[in-house]
């Protein structure tokens, strides 16, 4: 079996893979929720019930091949850092790391599969991917869902689809989303417009504002809102077509700004890297923020095409329960942000500095349904 | 702005757009720890507004059905009633969907695209339901060519109802 370490300290395989999309894309997520036929939700269920339910669900996704030698652990022996790990790193929702007797998780060994075991629902599958591929996200996780109903009888009703214990989720039960990094648009004012589009054709878009406009780290998040009433195919159809439009976007404002205001951007992106490499005191917020110019350096030419995987991958270390996972204890904050610069810092050691300004290449026009933010 | 949760000065604004509305969530920073929605990755920052059914954004319960007043109806498999829905907003088991199948229709159609499944279905699931099908068209055959005086037909219907039913080929009608 599978140690917590061992799974922990490589990087997840998706998290230094998001070239695709002129890395607007970091990472296409893909969920499936499941319950049992014959056991109450896990919520209603009494502890033998729920415990009932684990004896079934646990074997049969060990035996899964592709869990061979996987992790595989009940949550009331992993302690709470490693609980908030397996959250910072998307592996485990925040609700299920709350949980102890009676619910678990199977991890594979690449992250790539992470199954909650009596979550909100019996079980719930994900699939993670870097780049844009909900497509072959889901296509991976449904046949591992179909090897399951060999041995777990799942609650399904004709017209409802899969049973699932929030009616939000009823029918495919499917939540399919794509976390995108887009500094072009916020820098250039335009993501307003942007995902207002997003929003009006039916999917949920979010930020994380602070006290202005712009949203940290400019990451937002697109997925689908509807689980019934539309195939899996149609709704991953639709919400890559929807996700790559806002890529494109996001590249052309990127090649505006640089043709526009090519100092500014010079500017923004050196003092970022100024101070990512040379603080000793940094919180997640101001790191987020500057990693993210960093990142847009990486994309524009400013730094090697790797800069974007580095920050992508210092993007879930400086988190909180890595940093303390890191530090073999628990850290006050004020000792967290030391150690987050002392990272930052060393893995920016024999980082090139920053070239200047590039001249922009061709770009490609969008083409579909998605309002330029110039027109609307 | 004062914090959705508790009564501190809120920090953290959590906005998401769908069909072209805006719903803000405002949260105070130990309520935006608590809820792990500082981390703009996570999906916990979506499951607390998309859940759409949390405190923080369904206010008063909006579309979950009544339970009328002494109502006493329950799920006969859990003993869930509606009043356990608007207290916990999630249901108890499997079962209790074909209870309130009713009772939650209105509820459903603000929530999603359509009223009825379409997608993936359990493969051994699919195989009884063609199954079925075939029995029920067969079955519906054998009444015409009865009423139509048609023995001779009738009667090869009937053995057909009689045989297993064939491996399903790629020319099978699908269920509609
Ligand atoms: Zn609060
Ligand atoms: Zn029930």
């Amino acid at each position: 079996m599978m140690r917590f370490n061992t799974l922990i300290t490589p990087p997840a395989d998706w998290m230094s893979g998001g070239q695709t999309e002129h890395g607007a894309v970091l990472t296409s997520r893909i969920r499936l929720a499941r319950n049992l036929r014959h056991h109450p939700f896990p919520g209603w269920a009494k502890r033998d019930e729920r415990n009932a339910a684990f004896d079934l669900l646990r074997p049969a996704v060990e035996a899964l091949p592709v869990m061979k030698d996987a992790f595989s652990q009940q949550l009331s022996d992993l302690n709470s850092v490693q609980k908030q790990v397996l959250v910072e790193r998307h592996l485990a929702s925040r609700e299920h790391a709350a949980r102890g007797d009676g619910s678990g998780i199977v991890i594979e060994r690449r992250q790539t599969f992470s199954f909650m075991l009596n979550e909100e629902d019996h079980l719930r599958m994900q699939a993670i991917r870097p780049g844009l591929q909900l497509q072959a996200a889901f296509e991976a996780l449904s046949a591992l869902d179909t090897a399951l109903e060999s041995t777990l009888e799942f609650a399904f009703d004709p017209t409802l689809g899969y049973l699932t214990t929030c009616p939000t989720n009823l029918g495919t039960g499917l939540r399919a989303s794509a976390m995108l990094h887009l500094p072009g648009l916020v820098l250039s004012d335009q993501i307003g417009p942007v995902l207002q589009a997003v929003g009006k054709i039916g999917l949920a878009v979010r930020g994380l504002y602070g006290e202005g406009t712009e949203s940290l780290g400019n990451l937002y998040q697109i997925s689908n809102q509807s689980t019934l009433g539309e195939s899996e195919e149609t709704i991953i159809r639709h919400l890559e077509r929807v996700i790559s439009q806002v890529a494109h976007h996001e590249q052309n404002a990127r090649e505006k700004l640089l043709e526009d205001d090519p100092e500014m951007v010079s500017d923004k992106i050196g003092r970022a890297y100024g101070v990512l490499s040379h603080a000793h005191i940094i919180d997640s917020k101001e790191a987020l923020n500057h990693l993210s110019l960093l990142r847009l350096g990486g994309s524009i030419g400013i730094f090697p095409a790797d800069t974007e995987a580095l920050c992508d991958t210092l993007l879930m270390d400086i988190q909180p329960a890595h940093l303390q996972h890191h530090a073999s204890r628990k850290l006050s904050p004020e000792e967290r942000d030391s150690l987050r610069a002392k990272i930052i810092r060393k893995r920016l050691q024999n980082h090139p500095s920053p070239a200047t300004c590039p001249p922009s290449n061709d770009s490609h026009p969008p083409t579909g349904d998605l309002p330029s933010p110039d027109e609307s | 702005m004062k914090c959705d949760f508790c009564d501190a000065k809120a920090t953290v604004f959590l906005t998401q757009l769908v069909e072209g509305q805006s719903k803000k969530v405002c949260l105070c920073e130990k309520c935006a720890q608590e809820r792990g929605v500082t981390d703009p990755t996570g999906f916990s920052m979506a499951d607390l507004i998309l859940g759409g059914m949390t405190a923080a954004t369904s206010q008063g319960g909006e579309g979950l059905p009544d339970p009328p007043p002494g109502a006493t109806k329950k799920c006969p498999t859990c003993g869930f009633t509606l009043e356990d829905l608007h207290r916990v907003r999630r249901f108890g088991c499997a079962e209790c969907y074909a209870t309130f199948r009713e009772e939650i229709a209105p509820m459903l159609r603000g929530l999603h695209r359509g009223l009825s499944h379409v997608g993936k279905v359990p493969e051994g699931l699919m195989a009884l339901q063609v199954k079925h099908q075939r029995l029920q068209d067969l079955r519906t055959r054998l009444d015409q060519a009865i009423s139509s005086e048609n023995y001779e037909e009738a009667a090869g219907i009937r053995d057909e109802t009689l045989r297993p039913a064939e491996p399903p080929s790629p020319q099978a009608p699908a269920a509609p």
